[in-house]
């Protein structure tokens, strides 16, 4: 396999060029799609036209609605909210209409779309640009939730994703979408939704993380291997279905766990792989369940003051202290 | 040279399509006074919501449309599934919860829906099959195989939101749907002074850039006709267009609804709109048909829906421990 180099975002862009390629029932629908936010999906609208890179009203509940009803007539769409905020704008037609379409007529109709969207503060976008709502999705059924936090990862989620014949949100990062790495070529290359990754592998504590926790995470591992500490991080990558086998067997292996997410604790990822763990490995636990997140809080626009909000490195130090019982 | 949405003379209808139009309505109207019943009986449960009165709509819409067209239909969606010529037995099923139902018991009312007849689902939440419409609208321009989308919503649903955004994205991609507005003055309790400051929903549609219309929703040649123009306007590409059918509740919101929110003589008077017997009536003025021909229709009717009973009280019970599948497709 031929290794090239790219970004997150690139990695993207090539997803969708390339399944839009291989089938014409692929469509991108969204708010200015054809120009790019980020730069994400720029350049398509020169090989693939306005038929199929479809810009639209500011009009959330009609993209992702026009989406649903496509999807269930023949089309594969690619749905971009602009930003994870503004999910809140459709969630009908992503909870009500397509999650529940499958099940509600026994069958008849699937709904094969992917709702991309970008999360995550610290670009000082304020309360209302900055969310993470993962964990939101990942409590409604007939939903798949993919969250990459690597190009090749985005790349070849997006890929199954768009070919999954079931609705896939798919939460991207903004401060992720220019970090680099390794890039597989090749039209064909996709990772199945459900399996985690171990970025890391360690002895000591399970640090499992997801979207821009994992390189921070990846970063305190490298530190503490100096300490002597050897942790394993692990990115589940598909938070609906979870791979609980490979985390539970890091946790087996381990004795200790320590979960990081942007999003808000209250209900979160960590929150459900904690109870996930002491529910089915709690005898293998020597020592505390330790959760890093943002609390209960909104994120601010003073930059400063955005910073002390969002889970860091020192966030993630801590609680692997902690969770060894070394505070 | 823009040419501008007209609707045609209404065309009087020969003994053929009268009577089986005529059927149709009837087919709706029995199915859903032995649902009530059926209901009032506990043996169908849940919520029902009765369309009684507003047969003429779906029936004369849905006749202008093939098999491969589409509808998207509403929480009062069960004349819009017979309309469209679904199954009255397995309606019926799906109303009995069993296995040989529409949706095999998971969607019940609410929810039937047929693939083959591209019907793409009635819809417990108001206005939201408004964008579903547009969702088929779209693929059938993109994909170009020439089927329309009849979106059924009523006057409640004109005041949704998600009515407002698939009008204006309609009208700007220049789909192929028809919005049929069943206006029938009521939303859920709320009569439409208090939910609205018009009194026609189609004057919205200028605001869409589109054509809208209103006509009297309970006299189905009336209707017939205006849809056999809107879908002949719509399949050649001209964009959507906003049909409001003017039509009358007889029920409550739902089944077993008492209605202490109405007017009592307005409600007594309700009947004397009844699409069909006004219809019945001009075909045997017309001489178009005699009483017997009516009677004939009327009994086959009745064995169709007893029969479409029994087979959905015979019906298959699902497993209750089936209940985890079909939440994702393969």
């Amino acid at each position: 396999m031929s290794m090239g180099f790219n970004t997150i975002a690139g990695a993207i862009n090539q997803a969708i060029a390339e399944e839009m390629r291989r089938d014409e029932t692929v469509v991108l629908i969204g708010e200015d799609v054809a120009s790019g936010i980020f730069g994400v999906t720029a350049g398509l609208i020169e090989e693939f036209g306005k038929e199929r890179i479809c810009d639209t009203p500011i009009s959330e509940n009609a993209i992702v609605g026009c989406a649903v009803g496509a999807a269930m007539t023949g089309m594969r769409p690619i749905v971009e909210i602009m930003f994870q905020d503004f999910l809140t704008c459709c969630m009908d037609p992503i909870v009500n209409q397509a999650a529940k379409m499958n099940y509600m007529s026994g069958g008849a109709f699937s709904v094969p779309m992917v709702v991309r969207s970008p999360g995550g503060a610290g670009i000082a976008a304020g309360p209302q640009h900055s969310q993470t709502f993962a964990s939101w999705f990942m409590g409604v059924p007939g939903l798949k939730v993919v969250s990459p936090s690597t190009p090749a990862d985005a790349k070849g989620l997006l890929k199954s994703a768009i070919r999954d014949n079931n609705p896939v949100i798919f939460l991207e990062n903004k401060l992720l979408y220019f970090e680099g790495g390794e890039l597989p070529d090749g039209p064909n290359i996709t990772i199945p939704l459900g399996q985690a990754d171990v970025k890391r592998e360690g002895t000591d504590v399970t640090v499992v993380a997801v979207s821009g926790m994992v390189p921070r995470a990846v970063r305190i591992a490298d530190e503490l291997s100096d300490e002597g500490i050897s942790i394993e991080v692990i990115d589940p990558r598909t938070l609906y279905p979870l791979d609980t086998k490979t985390i539970l067997a890091s946790v087996s292996k381990t004795g200790r766990l320590v979960t990081a997410e942007e999003g808000v604790l209250t209900c979160g990822l960590g929150a459900e792989i904690a109870a996930l763990v002491s529910e089915q490995a709690c005898d293998c636990l020597d020592g505390p369940i330790v959760r890093v997140g943002t609390p209960h809080v909104s994120y601010a626009y003073n930059q400063a003051m955005e910073w002390a909000t969002i889970p860091d490195e020192q966030d993630i130090l801590v609680a692997v202290k902690k969770a060894m019982g070394c505070e | 040279m823009k040419q501008d949405f007209k609707l045609t003379k209404k065309k009087l209808l020969g003994k053929v399509p009268a009577l089986k139009l005529l059927k149709r309505m009837l087919l709706i109207r029995r199915l859903e006074e032995t649902l009530g019943k059926l209901f009032a009986d506990s043996e169908v449960k849940g919520f029902v919501h009765l369309s009684i009165g507003q047969e003429a709509v779906p029936v004369g819409i849905c006749a202008n449309l093939g098999d491969d067209d589409y509808i998207t239909s509403t929480h009062r969606g069960h004349g819009h599934l017979i309309g469209k010529g679904g199954d009255p037995k397995r309606t019926m099923a799906e109303l009995f919860g069993k296995i040989e139902g529409y949706c095999k018991g998971r969607g019940g009312s609410m929810h039937v829906a047929d693939f083959e007849l591209g019907v793409l689902g009635a819809n417990g939440i108001v206005g939201a099959g408004t964008l579903l419409a547009v969702g088929s609208g779209f693929s059938a321009k993109y994909l170009k195989n020439d089927r329309v989308t009849a979106c059924f919503f009523g006057d409640g649903a004109s005041n949704q939101g998600m009515f407002h955004e698939a009008a204006n994205l309609a009208a700007v991609w220049r789909l192929p749907v028809i919005f049929v507005c069943e206006n029938n003055g009521w939303a859920e309790f709320s009569p439409q002074s208090s939910h609205q400051a018009i009194k026609n929903v189609a004057d919205r549609a200028a605001a869409y850039g589109m054509p809208g219309v209103t006509i009297d929703g309970d006299d189905i040649e009336a209707v017939h006709a205006a849809a056999a123009d809107v879908v002949d306007w719509v399949r050649d590409g001209r964009g959507p267009v906003l049909l409001e059918c003017m039509t009358h509740r007889w029920q409550g919101h739902y089944a077993g609804d008492p209605q202490p929110y109405r007017d009592q003589d307005e409600l007594a008077a309700v009947t004397q709109h009844c699409p069909i017997e006004r219809f019945k009536k001009m075909l045997i003025k017309r001489k178009t048909i005699n009483s017997d021909e009516f009677e004939a229709v009327a009994t086959e009717v009745e064995l169709e829906i007893n029969e479409a009973v029994e087979f959905g009280r015979q019906g298959t019970d699902p497993d209750p421990r089936d209940f985890m599948s079909y939440i994702y497709a393969n």
